[in-house]
Parts: C-alpha cells; sequence; structure tokens
C-alpha cells in the first residue's frame, strides 16, 4: 500500500470505512449464526418439551380423552368433577398431611443435626457421610428396601418388635400407619440434605459476631436464638420452599411401597394424576388434576417469595 | 489443644454415634439380607445375622433375571444424558453469557421459567409428542426429554459470567471461532460447572422412576429402577434376590458419591442456593 502513490490511495478511503463497516456487519451476522447455533439444540428440546405441553395439558384439561381415540370438548367439566371427586379430596388431604409433617420435621431436624456435626471431633467427617448417605440413593431403592424392613410378615421390624414384647404391626399395611411411615422413610432419607445445606450456611455465620455476643455475657441458648438462626433465615426460607415443592410432588416412592392403598390412606396427588392418565386413561381428567397442582405449587412458591421480599424489607428498615 | 482433643474422647460422641448408626442400619440389613438365604429371612422371627455369605440371590438375579440387561440401560440413558448436558449446557450458557443477539433475554427469561414447571404437568403431553415420534418403549424415550435442562444452560451461563473476559477476547481478536474459545479457553476453567452438572444429571437419570414407568412398558427396555420395582411385584417371597437386585442398583450411585463425595456435596448444595 505505501509504494502506492498519494492520488490512488487518498479516494480509496471511504471505501475502506465501508468495507469495514460491512466486515463488522457480516461478523454481527456471523455471529448470531452462531449463537443460534449454540442455543439451537437447547431451546428445542427444553421449549419444546415444556412449553407446547405445558399448553396442551391446559387444552387437555378441558377435553374428554383417554389418549387412544380422539377426544371431545367438555369445558370445565373436569374441574368441576374434580371438586366433587373424594378421591382427589382425600389425595389432597393426604398431600398435605404429608407435606405438613415432612417439611417442618425435616427441617428443624436437619437443623439440630447440623448444630451437632458442626464440631471438629474424630470421625466428624464419617458421621456427616453417613447422615447424607441416604439422600443420594433413589426413591425406588428406599422404597423397596423398607418394604422389605416392614412386610408384616417376614420383616426385620416386626422381629426387632417381637423381641421386644411388641405385637406385630401392619406398619405399610395399615391404613393409620402407612402414611405416617412413609414421612418417616422420607425424613431417613431427605434430611441429609437439609443438613449439608445448614452445615454450609453455618461456616458463613461470622464469628465476630458469635464471639462479640459471648463477650457481652450471651449463652449458648442465646448465641444460637439471637445470632446463628437470624444468620441462617435465608437458607432456612430456601429449605422450605425447597422442601415443601419436593413433597408435594412424591410419587416415586408411594408408587413402590403402597401403590395409595391401603383403601387409599396414602394416594398424593400425583399418584392421582398419574393414575387417572396412565390406568385409567382418562387424560383430560389427569390434566385437570394436574393442572390444580401446579397452580397449588406456584402460589405456595410465589407466597414464600412475597414473605421473603416483605422481610428483607422490614429488616432492612430496621437497621 | 490438639493433643488433648485426641485424648479426650468428646461427649458428643454418645450422641451422633447412635444417631449415624439410624442411618446407616437400613444399608447394612440390605446387603445382610442379599446374602441370606430365603430360608433364613421366610421364617418368624427371620435371622438378624446369616450363617454364611450366600450368594443365590445375586446369581438369581444376574442369572435369571433381566438385571445385567436393566444395568446396561441405565447407564446408556445416564451416559448419554451427562454428556449431552456437558455438550449442549456449555454451548447455551455460553452464548447466553457472551454472545449478543435479537431475543437473547427473552430466550433465556423463557428457560427459566420452565424450571418451576412441575413434572407432573408435562408428563402427558410429553408421552403424547413420545407417541408421535414413535419413540415409547425405546430407550430414546428416556434420552430425549433428559438430553439438555434448563438448569444446566443456566448453570454454564452464570459460571461464565464469572470468568475475566480478557483472554477470550484476545483469542477471539486473533481470530479463534466462538467454538474454538469456547472448547480450547473457557471449559478448562469450567471444571466446577462440569463436575456439578455431570453429578446432578446423573443422579436425576439414574435414580428416576416416574418417567421410566409412563414411557416403557417393554421389560428389555427398563431401567434399573423401574426393573427393580417390577421384579419386587413378581417375586415377593424371594427377598434375597429382591435386596441383591437392590444392591445392584444402589451400588454405582454409593460408589460415586463415596469416590467424588465434596463434588456430590458442593454441586447439591450450590445447585438449589443459586436458583
Amino acid at each position: 500500500m505505501s509504494t502506492l502513490p498519494r492520488a490512488l490511495t487518498l479516494p480509496a478511503q471511504p471505501a475502506a470505512a465501508q468495507a469495514a463497516r460491512r466486515a463488522a456487519r457480516r461478523r454481527a451476522r456471523q455471529e448470531r449464526s452462531t449463537a443460534w447455533a449454540f442455543i439451537g439444540p437447547s431451546v428445542v428440546v427444553i421449549l419444546g418439551l415444556s412449553v407446547v405441553p405445558v399448553v396442551w395439558s391446559l387444552l387437555l384439561s378441558f377435553r374428554a380423552d383417554d389418549l387412544v381415540t380422539p377426544g371431545r370438548w367438555v369445558g370445565l367439566d373436569n374441574y368441576r368433577a374434580l371438586a366433587q371427586d373424594p378421591t382427589f379430596r382425600t389425595a389432597v388431604g393426604n398431600t398435605l398431611l404429608y407435606a405438613a409433617l415432612y417439611v417442618p420435621l425435616s427441617l428443624v431436624g436437619g437443623l439440630a443435626l447440623a448444630l451437632a456435626l458442626n464440631r471438629r471431633i474424630r470421625l466428624i467427617g464419617l458421621y456427616r457421610t453417613l447422615v447424607f448417605i441416604p439422600f443420594v440413593v433413589s426413591a425406588t431403592a428406599q422404597g423397596v428396601l423398607f418394604s422389605f424392613i416392614l412386610d408384616p410378615e417376614f420383616g426385620v421390624a416386626n422381629a426387632l418388635l417381637h423381641q421386644l414384647g411388641i405385637s406385630a404391626q401392619g406398619f405399610l399395611a395399615d391404613p393409620d400407619q402407612a402414611l405416617y411411615l412413609l414421612v418417616l422413610i422420607s425424613l431417613w432419607s431427605g434430611v441429609g440434605f437439609c443438613v449439608v445445606v445448614y452445615l454450609a450456611a453455618l461456616q458463613d455465620v461470622p464469628p465476630e459476631l458469635v464471639e462479640a455476643a459471648r463477650i457481652d455475657g450471651a449463652g449458648r441458648a442465646q448465641v444460637l436464638r439471637h445470632v446463628t438462626l437470624p444468620a441462617l433465615t435465608p437458607v432456612t426460607v430456601f429449605l422450605l420452599l425447597w422442601q415443601l415443592i419436593t413433597s408435594l410432588q412424591v410419587f416415586d416412592l408411594i408408587y413402590v411401597t403402597t401403590k395409595g392403598g391401603p383403601l387409599g390412606s396414602t394416594t398424593v396427588i400425583v399418584y392421582f394424576v398419574w393414575q387417572q392418565a396412565f390406568q385409567m386413561f382418562t387424560a383430560g381428567y389427569g390434566a385437570a388434576s394436574a393442572y390444580v397442582l401446579a397452580v397449588a405449587l406456584l402460589v405456595a412458591g410465589g407466597a414464600l417469595r412475597v414473605v421473603r421480599r416483605r422481610q428483607g424489607r422490614t429488616d432492612g428498615g430496621v437497621r | 489443644m490438639r493433643a488433648r482433643r485426641a485424648r479426650r474422647m468428646s461427649a458428643w460422641h454418645l450422641v451422633l454415634a447412635p444417631l449415624a448408626l439410624c442411618f446407616a442400619l437400613p444399608f447394612v440389613w440390605l446387603l445382610l439380607s442379599s446374602v441370606m438365604t430365603n430360608a433364613e429371612i421366610n421364617r418368624f422371627p427371620p435371622a438378624l445375622w446369616p450363617k454364611g455369605v450366600d450368594l443365590g440371590g445375586y446369581r438369581y438375579v444376574l442369572g435369571n433375571a433381566m438385571f445385567p440387561r436393566w444395568f446396561a440401560n441405565s447407564l446408556i440413558v445416564a451416559s448419554v444424558a451427562v454428556v449431552s448436558n456437558l455438550l449442549l449446557g456449555s454451548l447455551g450458557g455460553y452464548a447466553f453469557a457472551r454472545m449478543r443477539f435479537a431475543g437473547s433475554r427473552l430466550l433465556l427469561g423463557l428457560m427459566l421459567a420452565t424450571m418451576v414447571v412441575p413434572f407432573q404437568l408435562t408428563m402427558i403431553p410429553t408421552f403424547l409428542v413420545m407417541k408421535w415420534f414413535g419413540l415409547i418403549d425405546t430407550l430414546g424415550a428416556l434420552i430425549l426429554p433428559s438430553l439438555v435442562t434448563p438448569f444446566a444452560v443456566f448453570l454454564f451461563r452464570q459460571f461464565f459470567l464469572a470468568l475475566p473476559r480478557e483472554m477470550e477476547e484476545a483469542a477471539w481478536i486473533d481470530g479463534c471461532s466462538r467454538l474454538r474459545v469456547l472448547f480450547s479457553i473457557v471449559m478448562p476453567l469450567a471444571r466446577p460447572a462440569l463436575a456439578t452438572v455431570a453429578v446432578l444429571t446423573f443422579l436425576s437419570t439414574w435414580n428416576d422412576l416416574s418417567w421410566p414407568l409412563i414411557a416403557i412398558n417393554h421389560d428389555t427396555q427398563y431401567t434399573l429402577q423401574l426393573g427393580l420395582t417390577t421384579f419386587q411385584g413378581q417375586h415377593h417371597t424371594k427377598w434375597s434376590a429382591v435386596m441383591a437386585g437392590n444392591v445392584i442398583t444402589v451400588v454405582p450411585v454409593l460408589v460415586a458419591f463415596l469416590l467424588a463425595q465434596k463434588t456430590f456435596i458442593q454441586s447439591l448444595t450450590s445447585s438449589g442456593l443459586k436458583g
């Protein structure tokens, strides 16, 4: 370029700028197509298998459909029938009872265990591992294992009770015990998650704060109540929401152990949805009940978020 | 201080040891009963300790039942899901973190919104979609919906956003393609994100029961979880075989967990807290 006479290079400059602009535009276009190539598969899979089904489910819930023959439009009939269906009402009641027991117990138990495990003594790593291990095991394996342990005839639980002189129990075959035992099994496997989350959060409680409270004469219980617990509030809210959502969606454990029985005493909402859609082939009715559950989950999540935000605001105001 | 701690036993052991034992005992019983004879189990009260190691349950499960097949099916589904979540999740996450294109915010928002949609709401239409694709009763029906999750995309995006841009920009200006920048510069730094996505994808696909239960009818296509629960239903007097099958279902997860305990716990705690 430098060897060319001036007169020749000068008029070329605007063209060069234009070329640069064109190159930039080409690059942006290229960037856009690269970006779409990058996200394309994810968009197709994620949106295709969630947005489409969400809308489809809603349409299905207004129809009578058996998944095989063409269905017909029935408007709000499915929802009206749900409101009067005693099985559905039982399922809602069972789910709420399960959640009302499992959520607070797993939080309180998790916090207590985390506080107990939050010290440096020998074997503490082993203790923590043992408490957490049931969490990574599938609900199916848990269910199969506990239906064996709690088997009225051949189970080890009744054998132990026998040695203690207590008469044999029905356990999962007893409508008065089954749901409570399922809560216990879920606690055995689920509390470990609360423990590790609380343990991680306990490491973040500022030690200066605890020390300052100690110097001011606070006892252990007071430190726990006025320093540690308030510092754990965000984690507690998260766990509350998480465990609530998990417990409202419980299915695998129930399918494996009781199949909703005995006498419908462990039929929960998801089990009801599954049964309606894939056993009774009343998919429209199943979709309607799934929508009721989804709305309940959204409301629960939304309410908690509002509470959390309001809490954050008042905390800020006090400070 | 340290010497004293080592010498004196903490009183907390009296609380913690029995508690930890409560969590461990069901597994101990699982192992013990899997090596018992059916005669030892099927009497009242059952034996609490096996007389010897009887591998009849394992022989039955590995020989007569389809456990090896189910194990392979589970392994195929879980490994394809892990690899594809790492690949598609990082590609998508990188595009959302670093590249500008029209509609990216809207798309990201939509993807995040799908994370709160419960599975029960989508399961019936997803079944119909899979039926339309002709995938029902094949492993494809299990693989396709788990190819990539919004969680993987979002986790990678968050991780990439926290990385410094300078090196990437230098490489890009030197004429490296985005793909090369991602794979030769960004990915080696993304080990923690890769581990988290791999662990959570493996756990959720290996442990899932509800979707295989809906999508699979034929026993050659069962996953371990589905096979185990069906097997239990059909053989409720062969408890030692059922427990042997249960051990086979649980062991891969336990081994993976014990090998990478720190990664597992970090993944599981961070996953929720960031969401």
